[in-house]
């Protein structure tokens, strides 16, 4: 995609971002908390404890859909203005390279003995969407593409067309990817005005971010 | 910068019950289901399965899943007219669960977890009918095939590409009957959509291909004319309690097709025979204005085909509309949703411009495209 030209856009704007990788933790870049060594389902659920999080349901979700859901919080604690958005005005484009298939392994292993529907029901990678819209109420478009490396030029092209088009006034755009002892998720903000971080949003500012997230 | 009209300029059906979509629709037409009785150890249900090796073109770099890609994108492209080598088309691929089934023959190593993945499998279709750029592979759940024409639309539309072939594909194996059956959501019987008496859904197996292209030479032909996507945010598992989503997906699409809801003629709708699916649905359809358009589902033709769904669904409907002929709902007798939606009964003659294809599946989604002449 990267020799593709470049569409004429309006600008808008990265106001924030979260990531979660090697145990490190940023948000808008500044790192705010450090658990290297631990293993992923622990990892997560230090930070759950660390940022003293409550909702329940964060305990019966699959490993990629308590990743994103952790970089969610974090993306829009204390700096999204929900409240000057309409539900079905903000969306989410998220992509990975694993799918769902950490929670496949451990549905079909219960297989063996029961099938558990509430592994099945983790075993589509929309699901971390579809958490995240529960959890903040949003009603937008939403989509998850498998790509085999974070492709920046292409979600920036796909959440420009949604912001563009007066599909979306916000959209949650990026990665969350999880898969046995390999993780990593970073997750932008893109508005139209330019508050918070007030990166312009493109595909070098974005990839950018992704490649610091470590 | 005005956006580019978008024309279906050929597709292809490939199913149990055909392998093109002219032999489809004559099944159909017949009203053919795939639909056979089974037994495993979970009980007796119905689905739509393939013989074991009736779609295989004998090459062993390629796993089924890919193969039957294969067999549809050929002749869909054989169909088309275009080239596929040069950097002016793009590959879009639609499924839910991909290469799964190799978990159930093959011993887990790192390997495998490769080999499951579905850029793996996107990228060897790709070079098999050597597309030059990087294929986009769409994972939304049971609206993965609405939403891959949807994103094909859009980079067509922007001028991003000429031509996007996209096919959607998934196989039933034992890990998504067994993920079902544990969710109760199979039927004992053959599937009876927005009926009094249904009681969940058929799976079944198939892939489909649309390409689409924004040569002006197509003029004439049936386009896509808008999308709208949508999340409940309500529960992963089950529909909105009010069908309000998936009526404002429907809103997004029409308003994006600039038509208004009196204009559509026809209905493809999700009807997957579940007691909640179709509920939520019937009232989404009222809810967005459309409850007198004649709908159908073909569910009890092939089953719940997960992420070729909606292209199969896409392309049989586009035939009807250049057939003049809606199908039936096969299983519908009587009505047994609170809002009484016109589901076709009986297959009807019409001359008909546009209609509008939905689906809804676990993580909240909902999705609407809009075709027509």
């Amino acid at each position: 995609m990267e020799q593709r030209i470049k569409i004429l856009s309006a600008t808008h704007f990265i106001t924030s971002t979260s990531s979660i990788c090697n145990g490190f933790v940023r948000k808008d870049g500044k790192l705010l908390f450090d658990g290297v060594g631990s293993e992923g389902a622990a990892f997560m659920l230090s930070l759950y404890q660390h940022f003293c999080f409550n909702y329940p349901k964060f305990y019966k979700m699959d490993n990629l859909a308590k990743l994103g859901w952790l970089a969610a919080e974090l993306l829009l604690t204390d700096d999204f203005k929900q409240a000057a958005y309409q539900a079905g005005r903000v969306g989410l484009v998220l992509a990975n390279k694993n799918s769902s298939l950490d929670d496949d392994i451990r549905y079909w292993q219960s297989v063996k003995e029961i099938a558990s529907p509430s592994l099945f029901v983790y075993t589509l990678p929309n699901i971390v969407i579809g958490e995240i819209c529960i959890r903040h109420g949003f009603k937008g478009e939403h989509t998850f593409y498998i790509q085999e490396k974070f492709d920046a030029n292409f979600i920036v092209q796909q959440v420009n067309y949604l912001l563009d088009n007066d599909i979306l006034d916000a959209c949650i755009c990026g990665w969350v990817d999880f898969m046995a002892r390999d993780f990593k998720a970073v997750l932008y903000l893109v508005e139209k005005r330019a508050e918070g971080l007030a990166l312009e949003f493109n595909s070098e500012k974005a990839a950018s971010v992704f490649n610091v997230s470590t | 910068m005005g956006m580019r009209n978008v024309y279906v300029i050929a597709d292809n059906v490939f199913t149990p019950l055909g392998k093109t979509t002219a032999e489809n629709f004559a099944r159909l037409k017949q009203n053919s289901t795939a639909l056979k009785e089974y037994h495993n150890k979970s009980g007796q249900y119905f689905a739509a399965l393939f013989e074991p090796t009736e779609f295989l073109i004998g090459s062993s770099g390629y796993t089924k899943f890919e193969q039957l890609m294969i067999v549809s994108v050929k002749d869909a492209l054989d169909r088309s007219g275009i080239s596929c080598t040069d950097d002016n088309t793009v590959l879009i691929i639609s499924s839910t669960k991909g290469n799964i089934g190799l978990l159930e023959t093959e011993a887990l190593s790192p390997a495998l977890q490769e080999r499951i993945g579905l850029s793996g499998s996107a990228k060897l279709v790709a070079k098999h009918f050597g597309f030059r750029d990087q294929p986009i592979v769409v994972s939304n759940a049971c609206v993965s095939g609405v939403v891959a024409v949807t994103t094909g639309m859009r980079l067509l539309r922007t001028g991003q590409y000429e031509h996007a072939v996209i096919v959607g594909a998934d196989l039933i194996s034992e890990f998504i009957l067994s993920g079902f059956q544990s969710f109760q959501a199979l039927s004992t019987q053959r599937c009876r959509p927005f009926d009094k008496n249904r009681d969940g859904l058929n799976l079944g197996e198939g892939a489909a291909t649309i390409i689409l292209s924004t040569d002006k030479k197509h003029e004439g032909n049936v386009s896509v004319l808008g999308a709208g996507i949508s999340n409940d945010a309500n529960h992963i598992s089950g529909p909105s309690r009010t069908g309000q989503e998936l009526a404002n997906a429907i809103k997004v699409a029409l308003k994006d097709a600039k038509l208004s809801a009196g204009e559509i003629d026809f209905i493809s709708a999700h009807g997957t025979a579940t007691p909640y699916n179709d509920e939520m649905e019937a009232n989404a359809i009222a809810l967005a204005g459309l409850e007198s358009v004649p709908l159908n589902s073909l569910k009890g033709y092939y089953g719940h085909t997960l992420g070729a769904a909606g292209l199969i669904e896409s392309v049989i409907s586009i035939q009807s509309l250049k057939e003049g002929l809606f199908l039936a709902t096969p299983g519908f007798d009587e009505i047994g949703v609170s809002r009484p939606v016109n589901v076709i009964a009986q297959q009807m003659q019409v001359r008909a411009k546009s209609l509008i294809k939905t689906a809804s599946g676990f993580g909240g989604c909902n999705a609407a495209v809009v075709f027509g002449k």
